[in-house]
């Protein structure tokens, strides 16, 4: 299985292995032609393929069947063929798409980011930038609920859950039991626990840091700071948990670490899943061995950069179909 | 009028009994096929050219061959008895009187899959059906007709009937698999497709009770003779479920082909409409399939008679035709209410969705609440544009076709009924009160222009 599989996501060539989806194959190339992903989250198995954020469009199946796939397809579930040629950001029916799912993701989203302690680490916060109507269409009263502990550590604001299932994901693989998961169907889905039960398990914290929303948030955290005001540093210390390895990020303000999570990537996912003794139990700077600054990279989303302008391709600054596509992303920087 | 394969004997009495169905000539295609290989009943399927019965209309013999057939796997056989398709009513009569023809067609279809156990999936809501269908299975056994050794040909087969919980999306094949493995009926991601990986992990094929049942003509008369019935690719008898203002409502088994005037005037089927009144509207194929007025449901829009066929009824693609679907015909009268009608269909799409991927979720509870404020008067003139939009951003973006299937009704809806919409915002008092009426909805088709190449 050494031979690769050629692909060209937006006219860019890369090779990759088979099996590989064409999420990961773009994140191979890296830069603004990567698809968002609200829902898939590498590191668990069997998610994604929910929130359809991440639809492109194929337009060439692989060089032994050239036929374009009818649909749209989510590219963190379909896996490549050889000579497959994908359509992302220069495809104006994805943005269309696109632009149409976030404005549904957000249309029962309250927008209390002020208030939320996601904002400023927020994958819909950024989805709803790049993508989304300065307006929304919905006039309607959104759905709330009520906030539940679960557990003493973790609290559930339901009214932001965008129900992309990652938190139903981390407890089935990573813990070791799951007592919480989805109730009812259609818009009245909620995640949630019977009769409040506790969640109680040594890696259950690790919902809050695949949650993409602050619908999971650390009670230890809460409303303690802003994200942007804190400065992440790179630690690690000898947890006696089997399954943990301790290496974290400290989010410091001043002298005092106000948040233990995972280290995270580019995409917002974890490297590597801490135990709970770790995040929220260890929060002195005694308890741990500081490596040194977290390198924020500029794409990220926690950096200053990210809501900068966007980087067209050449082929975007060219064709005149994609610039109007392409119009409110460019209309960044003079909204900013 | 054409033979009946399916509801031949619908009016012998006692015909839900294994012995008098045997006595009309019941389970001879088991008996028959048995002594055929496997291969060769997948092979007259295919020569029969049936089409799937539950909605999308996938050749059958098509869908069987697909199966992946690994060593040491089982594979299985799952009945879609999930009917909840708005509209739709035929698996419900077909299971309720003659329970044997669906278990006849069970073990010949499960024999020339090489299933050994196989499983009917009933929807929750039908307690009846399921009784009487575990009663059939009962007596088949009894009879040797089910169970080890299956007449000495030494097929043995285990049919067993799964009640679901009543939800719409358990009628989608992944999701029906999911609930039947007894998790959330969620509907899967596909790829991989049933055929290599359904019920748990193992090659599965799942089909609709008629598509089923109609296995026993094609066994006992030959595929040949099958395909001779019905018209272009569309062969066969087709059980419709006729309701709405019609004078006689019903289940009717129909030869594919049959023109749609002749469907809903003639007295041999539907009668025309009840009271006197005249025809607005037609829902061709179940509630997801896109309402069509009076004169584009008669005529195409090239002017030709419109038939009962998957492809007749698709002429015009959507913006002048509809589906054939699991054949749920809805006929409106010049008093119903279309934008009433679009709301509710999406009051239960909306009830339905299970909420999996975010443009069905939202979209459809968006699409029942602009719609639920146009029929009672608050509406605005945007909101036509808002819902085709809407209804533009769930269609193709879903997992599975509910969105689609709550898509095209209002879409459809705005494309030919326009002016009703509009009445209802221009006049909000009076449409609460009183219909919009037919209109012209009846009125001839204008003359295509012949287009000049």
């Amino acid at each position: 299985m050494s031979d690769k599989l050629k692909v060209t996501i937006d006219g860019i060539p890369v090779e990759v292995d088979p099996g590989t989806t064409i999420l990961n194959a773009a994140r191979q190339i890296g830069g603004d032609i990567v698809p968002p992903a609200m829902c898939y989250y590498s590191k668990l198995q069997g998610s994604g393929g929910k929130c359809r954020t991440c639809l492109v469009k194929v337009s060439k199946g692989s060089e032994k069947d050239p036929r374009p796939m009818p649909k749209l397809v989510a590219s963190c579930r379909t896996t490549v063929m050889d000579g497959m040629e994908v359509q992302n950001i220069t495809s104006p029916e994805v943005i269309e798409a696109r632009k149409g799912v976030v404005e549904m993701l957000l249309i029962n989203h309250p927008l209390d980011c002020p208030i939320c302690d996601q904002a400023g680490e927020c994958d819909l916060q950024n989805l709803g930038f790049e993508h989304g109507a300065a307006k929304t269409r919905y006039e309607f009263d959104r759905r709330t609920f009520h906030k539940i502990d679960i557990g003493d550590k973790i609290q559930l604001h339901m009214t932001r859950c965008i129900l992309c299932y990652r938190c139903v994901f981390t407890a089935d693989q990573i813990t070791d039991h799951r007592i919480h998961g989805i109730l009812n169907r259609g818009d009245h889905s909620e995640i949630s626990t019977y009769i409040q039960a506790a969640v109680d398990n040594d890696f259950s914290g690790n919902v809050i840091d695949v949650c993409p929303v602050g619908a999971l948030t650390d009670k230890t955290f809460r409303f303690r700071n802003r994200v942007w005001f804190t400065k992440p540093v790179e630690a690690h210390r000898d947890c006696d948990h089997e399954k943990c390895n301790g290496k974290v990020t400290l989010w410091y303000k001043g002298e005092d670490v106000l948040r233990v999570t995972a280290r995270k990537d580019v995409y917002g996912e974890v490297e590597e899943f801490i135990c709970n003794t770790c995040r929220f139990d260890k929060k002195k700077t005694s308890d741990w061995v500081i490596e040194g600054p977290r390198k924020v990279a500029n794409w990220s989303v926690i950096s200053a950069n990210k809501y900068d302008t966007l980087h067209p391709l050449p082929v975007v600054k060219t064709n005149p179909v994609l610039q109007e596509a392409n119009k409110e992303q460019f209309e960044r920087e003079t909204r900013l | 009028m054409g033979r009946k394969l399916l509801l031949e004997h619908i009016n012998v009495p006692g015909i839900n009994t294994f012995d008098v169905y045997r006595s009309k000539g019941g389970y001879a295609s088991v008996e028959k096929a048995l002594k055929m290989a496997p291969n060769d009943i997948v092979e007259e399927v295919k020569k029969s050219g049936l089409r799937g019965r539950g909605g999308a209309g996938f050749p059958t013999g098509m869908k069987w061959s697909f199966l992946a057939k690994p060593e040491g796997v089982p594979r299985y056989l799952v009945c879609n008895a999930d009917e909840s398709e708005p509209g739709t009513f035929k698996d419900r009569y077909l299971m309720t009187y003659i329970p044997h023809l669906l278990i006849e067609g069970m073990i010949v279809s499960s024999f020339a899959l090489g299933a050994n156990v196989s499983y009917i999936y009933v929807r929750g809501e039908m307690m009846p059906q399921i009784r009487i269908l575990e009663k059939a299975i009962a007596e088949a056994k009894n009879k040797g007709f089910l169970g080890k050794n299956i007449l000495g040909s030494g097929y043995d087969l285990e049919l067993y009937v799964q009640p679901g919980g009543g939800a719409y999306i358990c009628g989608e094949e992944t999701a029906l698999l999911e609930s039947l493995e007894g998790k959330r009926g969620n509907p899967r991601i596909k790829p991989p497709f049933p055929a290599i990986a359904g019920l748990y992990g193992c090659p599965t094929v799942v089909n609709n009770v008629e598509s089923i049942a109609a296995v026993v003509p094609i066994i006992n008369d030959g595929g040949e003779e099958y395909a001779k019935i019905g018209i272009g690719r569309s062969t066969g008898t087709k059980l419709i479920s006729a309701g709405g203002n019609l004078k006689k409502p019903g289940v009717y088994e129909i030869d594919l082909g049959l023109p749609v005037e002749e469907f809903l005037y003639s007295d041999e089927y539907c009668g025309g409409i009840a009271n006197g009144k005249r025809l607005k509207a037609v829902v061709a194929g179940g509630s997801s399939v896109p309402i069509l007025p009076a004169n584009l449901f008669l005529k195409t829009v090239n002017g030709d008679a419109r038939l009962m066929s998957y492809e007749s009824l698709a002429d015009g693609g959507f913006v002048s035709g509809t589906m054939m679907g699991s054949g749920g015909f809805i006929a409106y009268d010049e008093d119903q209410c279309i934008v009433r009608n679009t709301w509710n269909f999406t009051r239960f799409y909306h009830h339905e969705s299970c909420g999996q991927c975010s443009p069905c979720r939202e979209g459809t509870g968006w699409m029942e609440k602009v719609l639920h404020r146009l029929e009672y008067g608050h509406g605005k003139m945007s909101d036509m544009d808002l819902l085709v939009d809407v209804s533009k951003k769930i269609e193709g973006n879903t997992i599975c076709p509910l969105g689609d299937a709550a898509a095209w009704p209002v879409a459809s809806a705005i494309r030919h009924f326009r002016d009703e919409f509009e009445w209802h915002v221009t006049n909000p008092g009076e449409a609460t009160t009183r219909n919009f009426g037919l209109a012209h909805y009846a009125d001839p088709l204008p003359k295509v222009e012949p287009k000049v190449a």
